[in-house]
């Protein structure tokens, strides 16, 4: 692809705040705008440049795991956390929730099943999007 | 054991026919035959509680929110038939071990035909309206399959499709006239319609119920003018016609309108139609019979004629006719499998089945030629035989009518003779005359005891149902009678009741049967030299079939013609059509349009999306049309900004985003665009196009102005935070409230993520790659 | 505003209908796309618009008050566009692959199934 060492840099070097910043995103939609599906599509948007850059096959190697391994377990944590309803008794998808703590930097924190179902749709919203992009990304002429 | 253990059971064989047939090699026939002798057994072990007058009900809930069950209703009407099919059907199987023997499809066809027993009883003793219609239909598709068993001919797809496409027709009414039975009466259950003093007769909907059941029985019964499929159905395995045309499948209108009876008849209609219907398919019936000189169409029109008569007698339907008709129908199950088994021997040891050729088997052939000898009486109506007592009780129905007696009992009269003397075509021709061994193609002998035990058993069950038809048939009989009536007739049977008109008739019956026996050869040299092809039922049904073929191809080709554009042109133009005129219906659009309400910012967002549309129109370049597609994305997000939707104006950039990203991966390994369509074409679809795009703006700012009921909104955003801890309330929507949807939607990703995988890393490209 | 929405539906439509009808592959998806776009705004502009803030609840609130917009179109819509993306990148997927194994990307010439 694009061989400038600029690209190169700013993708290695932005790669990780996007990261981050998707994560924020997607923990902090329960209250504010965001969400599983802008931070997954965020998370996906961060290897946009690293595809475009240093290319395809150092981006699979950032990423660690394949797409495909992504999409999978969203759908298993987003369907796992419906089960939990269950196992307490509920209905399935019925939401729980932890009594409320107090972190630093991120105040008071809430944790529930519709935050892990969220994280299940980030994942395999990532997942397909990485996965599409790398796909058409690695077509051979 | 109860009714649907029997039919399970029996479905249980049919499953696994094929293993056994592995498993039993040449002896399977005998194995399976125990199904429906245990079957048997069991219903004969009824008999008492229902002579008592007792009816055996089973239920089992189906679709209980439809009031659809899975009931049985044993009378004795169910008895009668259910021990005809399961008895006769024990035979049929045996038999089809010898007929079949080392074809290799044998087990297949036990499967079918045991699948077709079960269904059959379940028709018989189905207490639901709708499981009766499944069990119906189930008749029509195994029989399909057994009547183009020997798939490998043509003409023998052509009449099995024939045979399915008609009793096929007849369901779809019978479906339609169950359900207004239903609705009329309210009750789906059919011991509930007999029981209750419920008469369809004077409900609204009668005339449509009535025509609607009659057309499901007459294409079942193959009554005229629907009569042309049963000959035809010639092209089945010997077996196969044997059950088939005895107790069963054509018997299964017969039994339904018998079934009704109590709720449908007492109207004028029911009589007039049943009448008349039965006694033309009487005489097209026996009239063709006589112009044949195949044994097994012989065979088909004397049972399309006997259809016949069992109709008419339902029809007239007094006491005496329907005793009658129960004693005919009985008389008629008997002799007609074991006439068609022996025909089918005749057919498998010699080669032929032309009545003109075969002759003399006896001494070939002597226990088919016994029991096809004791049939042929039976059916021919010579006393003792239970034929006569049949033929008999026709008579006397005829007799005691009020009005148009002459008329049926002539009709009756010459009927019987034609009948007696095809049963004598069919049945002593074959084996006495003269011998014929030379002209056959294979040396005649005698078929193994498969074939013969069972015509044997039931000949001889004729002959003892006519010398004790008090102590043995009345017990049956009078159930049946009973259940048919809706009410106890009291009766017995006997064979003598002494000199008096009826057997006046009979003695007439006989003689002009025998004389037109004796002058066969001569009819058959008449008929070689008619040509009766021409204009026949069949011939219509064809042309039908035809043109319907013809007119499905013609549309289909115009609808479906693989051109993208036209189908585009089709869709859009009948929806855009139809929105249009449900848009008219209404009473316009609304006088005020809100242009000039509109902020600057509104304005600009609003043109900078519409000169986005433009330029992709326009443009001849890729990335021009790639950027502005962008574009108009961005402005989309900027309405959603407007109008406070934050979630989804970051959706709607970082989605447009990620679409120009991957449209660049792929546009350059696509060619340029060309200018491939010429300018009328371009300026049809442009004049195409804006008038779709006016017909949705047209409806967009018509249901603006409608009135919306409340939305649950509002109770979302009191649940949000109170119960599910979430201030961003779409987010909340999407993970908590209507999480299952979502759920969905990040399925409906997965298996698009699948696709564009296996697309583009694959086998495909694997298999490009060793090119 | 809700007129001058309406014509921008309309307009999204009659490009993705023309886009559509054009015999290139590429214009097929251009407009596949239009022609969602114009649907997402259909729903959105379901409940009737207004300018109002964004469906999140005030952090000193218990529940949605005031002039707040409809958050159930939204979520339909958020789904969908994410939906019609997926269908997109699929698209494009496919139509690439049928270029490469046909040599075509003239619809009119994409009529034989047994390419």
């Amino acid at each position: 692809m694009m061989n400038s060492i600029i690209l190169n840099t700013t993708a290695r070097l932005l790669l990780p705040w996007l990261l981050l910043l998707s994560l924020v995103i997607l923990y902090r939609g329960h209250n504010l705008p965001g969400g599983g599906f802008i931070g997954g599509l965020a998370a996906a948007s961060g290897f946009i440049l690293y595809v475009l850059g240093p290319g395809i096959d150092k981006a699979r190697q950032v990423l660690k795991i394949h797409p495909e391994t992504l999409i999978g377990l969203g759908l298993l944590i987003s369907m796992g956390s419906g089960l939990l309803g269950i196992i307490a008794g509920k209905s399935y998808m019925a939401g729980l929730w932890m009594t409320g703590f107090t972190l630093p930097l991120l105040g008071k924190v809430h944790l529930g099943t519709p935050l892990l179902f969220d994280i299940g749709v980030y994942l395999a919203v990532a997942g397909f999007t990485l996965l599409t992009l790398f796909a058409l990304a690695e077509i051979k002429e | 054991m109860n009714t649907l253990t029997c039919i399970l059971f029996i479905l249980l064989l049919a499953g696994i026919a094929p293993q056994l047939q592995k498993l039993f090699g040449n002896k399977t026939g005998w194995v399976l035959a125990i199904g429906p002798i245990l079957c048997f057994a069991w219903f004969l072990k009824l008999l008492p509680t229902i002579s008592s007058g007792t009816a055996i009900e089973q239920s089992i809930d189906w679709f209980p929110q439809l009031g659809v069950a899975l009931s049985f209703y044993v009378d004795g009407l169910s008895l009668l038939m259910a021990l005809l099919i399961s008895g006769i059907g024990s035979f049929i199987l045996i038999y089809a071990n010898g007929y079949l023997q080392g074809h290799p499809l044998q087990g297949k066809f036990y499967s079918y035909l045991m699948l077709f027993t079960a269904s059959m009883l379940g028709i018989v003793t189905a207490d639901n309206l709708i499981a009766l219609f499944v069990f119906w239909e189930l008749t029509s598709i195994s029989s399909y399959l057994l009547i183009g068993f020997y798939h490998e001919s043509g003409e023998s797809r052509r009449k099995a499709l024939q045979a399915l496409l008609v009793t096929g027709f007849g369901g779809v009414a019978l479906m339609a006239g169950f359900i207004l039975l239903g609705l009329a009466s309210e009750s789906w259950s059919i011991s509930e319609l007999l029981n209750s003093d419920f008469s369809a007769s004077n409900h609204t909907l009668y005339p449509a119920i009535l025509t609607l059941i009659l057309l499901g029985a007459f294409t079942k019964s193959a009554q005229w003018p629907f009569h042309f499929w049963l000959p035809n159905a010639m092209a089945a395995p010997a077996p196969v016609s044997a059950f088939l045309h005895s107790a069963t499948m054509v018997k299964a209108g017969v039994f339904l309108l018998a079934r009704l009876n109590p709720v449908l008849s007492d109207t004028l209609a029911w009589t007039l139609a049943l009448t008349s219907f039965g006694l033309v398919t009487m005489l097209v019936g026996s009239i063709n019979g006589l112009l044949q000189t195949d044994l097994k169409k012989i065979l088909a029109y004397t049972t399309l004629s006997v259809l016949g008569i069992l109709v008419m007698l339902l029809g007239l339907g007094t006491d005496l006719a329907l005793k009658s008709c129960m004693v005919f129908l009985v008389g008629h199950a008997l002799y007609k499998a074991t006439l068609f088994m022996c025909a089918g021997s005749v057919d498998h040891e010699t080669g032929v089945r032309d009545v003109t050729i075969v002759s003399g088997l006896r001494f070939a052939m002597p226990f088919t030629a016994l029991a096809a000898g004791l049939a042929a009486f039976s059916k021919a109506g010579f006393p003792p035989f239970f034929g006569f007592l049949g033929k008999e009780y026709v008579y006397k129905t005829g007799m005691y009518l009020e009005d148009y007696s002459h008329i049926i009992l002539g009709i009756a009269i010459v009927t019987n003779i034609l009948l007696m003397a095809l049963a004598l075509k069919a049945g002593i021709h074959p084996f006495w005359g003269k011998e014929n061994a030379k002209a056959l193609p294979k040396n005649p002998h005698e078929a193994p005891l498969s074939m013969y035990i069972g015509p044997i058993i039931l000949a001889l069950t004729g002959l003892l149902f006519g010398l004790f038809p008090g102590s043995i048939v009345t017990p049956l009989i009078s159930p049946a009678v009973h259940a048919v009536a809706g009410h106890p007739v009291e009766f017995t049977l006997a064979i003598w009741h002494g000199f008096n008109l009826p057997l006046l008739f009979s003695a007439l019956t006989l003689i002009g049967g025998l004389v037109l026996y004796a002058l066969r050869h001569r009819i058959w040299k008449i008929t070689s030299t008619l040509s009766l092809n021409k204009w026949t039922f069949d011939n219509l049904y064809m042309g039908l079939f035809n043109g319907f073929v013809s007119v499905s191809k013609w549309q289909t080709q115009i609808l479906q013609s693989g051109s993208l554009r036209r189908y585009l042109l089709i869709i859009f133009s009948t929806s855009g059509f139809l929105l249009a005129y449900k848009l008219s219906l209404f009473d316009g659009l609304p006088r005020q349009l809100d242009l000039f309400e509109a902020r600057l910012l509104d304005w600009a967002t609003v043109l900078f999306i519409l000169g986005g549309i433009c330029m992709i129109v326009k443009t001849h370049s890729r990335m021009t049309a790639l950027l502005s597609l962008g574009l108009v994305g961005f402005g989309i997000a900027m309405v959603f900004i407007l109008y406070g939707a934050p979630d989804l104006a970051i959706t709607q950039i970082l989605v447009e985003t990620l679409i120009v990203v991957l449209f660049m991966l792929v546009i350059y390994r696509l060619p340029a665009f060309r200018d491939l369509s010429s300018n009328k074409t371009k300026f049809f679809d442009g004049i195409f196009a804006g008038t779709v795009g006016a017909i949705i703006t047209l409806l967009v700012i018509k249901a603006q102005n409608l009135e919306i009921a409340p939305t649950v909104s509002g109770q979302f955003g009191e649940w949000s935070y109170t119960l599910a801890k979430g201030k961003n309330v779409v987010n909340v929507i999407l993970v908590d409230f209507r999480a299952l949807d979502t759920l969905g939607e990040i399925t409906v990703l997965a298996i698009a993520g699948v696709g564009v995988f296996t697309l583009i890393r694959g086998q495909f490209t694997k298999k490009r790659k060793t090119k | 505003m809700n007129t001058l929405i309406a014509i921008v539906i309309g307009a999204l439509a009659a490009g993705g209908v023309y886009c559509l009808l054009r015999r290139s592959l590429m214009k097929l998806i251009i407009g596949i796309a239009l022609l969602s776009q114009s649907v997402n705004l259909i729903v959105f502009s379901a409940g009737g618009l207004k300018p109002a803030s964004p469906p999140i609840i005030e952090s000193d609130q218990q529940i949605l008050q005031g002039n707040y917009a409809d958050p159930l179109p939204q979520a339909l819509v958020l789904t969908a566009i994410v939906i019609g993306f997926g269908l997109i990148a699929f698209s494009l997927a496919l139509i690439h692959q049928t270029y490469r194994a046909t040599g075509h990307d003239d619809i009119q010439s994409l009529k034989n199934t047994d390419t």
